[in-house]
């Protein structure tokens, strides 16, 4: 692996190279020396051309944890908000000798542009790029979908695995999530089946058509048809529900009433189902509180397992690259 | 020089006039004197066109010569000569320029800065509303009646989405039997879309641009065409259901012309793939479906023309990400060698019907007197020898224009034009001819 740009084009033993890393850099999170020397002497940009704190700090806290050097530039009180192009910045992390960026961006295809135009030679890691994908989101969630439905709250015993044969929801905003994006090829890469609940109007272009997803206009309908393994609740994002006559729903409460997952819908679930979120939640939009904090919300587990799975990431673009030269 | 008019005669000896009959062309003192090289004068420069294809002089319709305002990317100057490089000896220059060309003043500005460069026929397109915006009605009349002679006027780059406004044009240009060429798109369909709405967009999470943001306008604007009684043009046709409209349009006797580009004959939707801005252009590329049925309608007689939707873009405005680049490629010198690979070597085309698609209709739909005239004797001698054995690969950079924004950079075309004649005059000799003008 040279870059990771989006799920479509990791292979499934590339996919589980990845968990099984992840898993081998959790195990030594719980260690009281937590930071690793790998990739000391490294030099990792998070170049974030929209904000996120969350995802930032997570590619941050991963790299140095590997003992990388990092360099923060985010477009606010940078040269990226005075208009500054993508091109000129990469010449710049280019020539102060970045070995790898981790790029988020508002435009679909920037990490890819950055990654094939020439205008740089590092490593680049998509962070998230406009309505495209998140790669390490998805990996994140397959890394926690494993733990605990494959390995049976260990990720020792995932050791290897894919999440064959489980059958996961995803409920949103597919049209333009970047998480649904990159979860979708992932899930399927790994045997996973996968149920898309969406308004009509919130789906992409093709998406009934396709024989390998299951497509339900409403909640309820998709819980009724399907053993479902696990939920994924997408954020609402505020700016796409209503005004203009081009909402794609007619109102919040509508949203909620339809697609929500409250207590009543959680308990309707298998047992052993569980709750992810990418997160920043909406709590009543398109999850409740008591949704979001029942035992079986693994969403702030997630975010922990983001740190793990970056490392991964980050160790076998850099790391690897060593072992192979 | 201006109002080209050559002082040397020219003897071309050996062509294929359409590709059907060999004869020799006398061009002297801006007409055709002869079909047969006896008649030629004694200092006549010989041209050698044996296996060559003789055509009338091409005619472009749409293209963007971005003077004034845009001189960085490309000049009427630089234009012209992509143009007579590409075979072409009148284009049509679009009016989304700054200012806008809405205006007489504006129109005689870029008229009569082609005929100084005198390289092609510079015919400045009019806007329909004033600054393009859709709203008010520009001065037709004025442009119509300046020294321009304007007679086709387009909002080109925005729709005329205005159904009455769109009305009121149709109607006003009958006064100086001039047209309207849409640029069909439904602006709220395409609110910030970046390629074609289908599969590919929604793997590549770019917004989509449907067809029916197309196919709805047409419909509109035939319906209201052959409403008032008007003629409509519309601009880079890009959909099957588009072609299906405009043939159910002129079979109740709509007057209506419509036109292809190139690319849009050559590639489809999967290009984006790579975020590669040279490939985004509006309207976007379609998918193969798509692309079968502009070649079939082209072919059937239901488009009438190819143009070029010739569009220069400096180097920042495509070297950059998807979402930030500019819409539209270069295209003036690959017209010719795309629509021989398309639709010429694959049967679907003659050249005698390329005569017709890319001259003889376009100089017609624009009323270009001189233009898309028969290669007979006392025409004006507008002609384009092309070789069709010529195969090259397209190098971007080394194009006439200021711009190289051309998404075919790498593709092999069979063949191309070798030599272009306005009234008479050599616009364009390939190196082959080199030393013989000497």
């Amino acid at each position: 692996m040279r870059h990771l740009l989006d799920t479509d084009s990791l292979s499934r033993e590339d996919a589980i190279r990845i968990l099984d890393t992840a898993g081998q850099m959790a195990a030594t999170q719980e260690r009281e020396m937590r930071k690793l020397p790998t990739l000391r002497g490294r030099t990792v940009v998070n170049l974030f051309f929209e904000d996120s704190t969350r995802t930032r700090i997570s590619f941050e806290a991963a790299a140095k944890r590997l003992s990388a050097d990092v360099i923060n530039f985010s477009a606010k009180g940078s040269s990226l908000s005075k208009g500054e192009s993508l091109k000129d910045t990469a010449l710049t992390l280019q020539a102060m000798g970045a070995d790898a960026v981790v790029v988020r961006h508002w435009a679909s295809g920037a990490a890819q542009r950055l990654a094939e135009s020439g205008w740089m030679h590092g490593h680049v890691l998509n962070a998230g790029d406009g309505t495209h994908q998140h790669p390490t989101q998805a990996l994140l969630d397959a890394f926690t979908m494993r733990r605990h439905l494959v390995g049976g709250g260990k990720d020792s015993g995932a050791n290897g695995k894919a999440l064959e044969g489980l059958t996961f929801a995803i409920v949103g905003d597919i049209l333009h999530s970047r998480v649904a994006g990159s979860n979708i090829p992932l899930l399927r890469t790994l045997g996973a089946n996968v149920v898309i609940v969406a308004p009509p109007t919130l789906l992409p272009y093709g998406m009934t058509d396709r024989s390998d997803i299951a497509v339900h206009y409403t909640l309820d309908e998709a819980i009724e048809a399907h053993d479902l393994d696990g939920i994924m609740m997408l954020r609402v994002q505020r700016e796409r529900m209503t005004g203009g006559g081009s909402g794609f729903f007619p109102s919040p409460e509508e949203y909620t009433r339809l697609f929500g997952l409250d207590g009543e819908r959680l308990r309707r679930l298998p047992d052993h189902a569980i709750v992810l979120h990418p997160g920043p939640m909406n709590r009543g939009l398109e999850i409740s509180a008591e949704a979001a904090d029942h035992p079986r919300s693994v969403i702030v587990e997630q975010v922990s397992n983001g740190v793990a799975v970056r490392m991964a990431a980050l160790y076998l673009l850099l790391a690897g690259e060593e072992a192979a030269e | 020089m201006s109002a080209t008019t050559a002082s040397r005669a020219y003897v071309i000896e050996g062509a294929s006039l359409y590709g059907e009959t060999t004869a020799d062309l006398v061009l002297v003192d801006g007409v055709i004197a002869s079909l047969s090289a006896a008649d030629a004068p004694a200092d006549s420069v010989r041209i050698d066109a044996s296996g060559l294809v003789a055509l009338p002089g091409l005619v472009d319709l749409h293209t963007h010569l971005r003077e004034p305002g845009r001189e960085d990317a490309e000049t009427i100057e630089t234009g012209s000569r992509t143009a007579a490089r590409g075979g072409f000896t009148a284009v049509h220059a679009m009016a989304n320029t700054t200012p806008t060309a809405d205006t007489a003043g504006v129109v005689e500005q870029v008229w009569s800065r082609g005929r100084e460069v005198g390289l092609v026929d510079v015919f400045p397109v009019g806007a329909v509303t004033v600054g393009l915006n859709g709203t008010q009605l520009s001065e037709m009349g004025a442009m119509a009646n300046s020294r321009a002679q304007v007679r086709v006027f387009s909002d080109d780059g925005k729709c005329v989405h205005d159904a009455l406004l769109m009305r009121r044009a149709l109607e006003y240009v009958k006064t100086f039997g001039g047209v309207v060429a849409q640029h069909a798109q439904d602006p709220r369909l395409t609110e910030g879309s970046q390629m074609n709405e289908g599969l590919v967009s929604a793997e590549l999470g770019l917004a989509g641009w449907p067809s029916v943001a197309e196919e709805s306008i047409i419909a509109r604007d035939v319906l209201l065409a052959g409403h008032v009684g008007s003629r409509v043009h519309i601009c880079h046709l890009s959909t099957a259901g588009s072609v299906e409209i405009i043939r159910w349009a002129k079979s109740k006797g709509i007057d209506v012309t419509a036109e292809v580009m190139p690319h849009h004959l050559l590639l489809t939707d999967e290009s984006a793939r790579g975020y590669d801005p040279r490939f985004k252009v509006n309207p976007p590329l379609r998918t193969q479906a798509d692309v079968d049925a502009v070649r079939a309608g082209l072919a059937d007689g239901t488009i009438d023309i190819v143009a070029t939707d010739h569009a220069p873009h400096p180097d920042e405005d495509k070297d950059c990400e998807w979402g930030a680049a500019a819409m539209g490629m270069i295209g003036l010198e690959t017209a010719l060698g795309i629509v021989q690979r398309t639709m010429v070597d694959s049967g679907a085309l003659s050249w005698r019907d390329v005569a017709r698609v890319m001259s003889e209709t376009p100089a017609r739909i624009g009323l270009d007197h001189g233009h898309g005239r028969p290669l007979e004797v006392g025409e004006p001698a507008n002609v384009t020898l092309v070789d069709p054995q010529a195969a090259w690969t397209v190098e971007p950079s080394a194009t006439a224009s200021r711009s190289n924004n051309s998404p075919f950079g790498g593709i092999e075309l069979p063949g191309r034009a070798v030599a272009t004649f306005l009234r008479g005059a050599a616009t364009h000799l390939d190196q082959r001819f080199e030393g013989v003008t000497a």
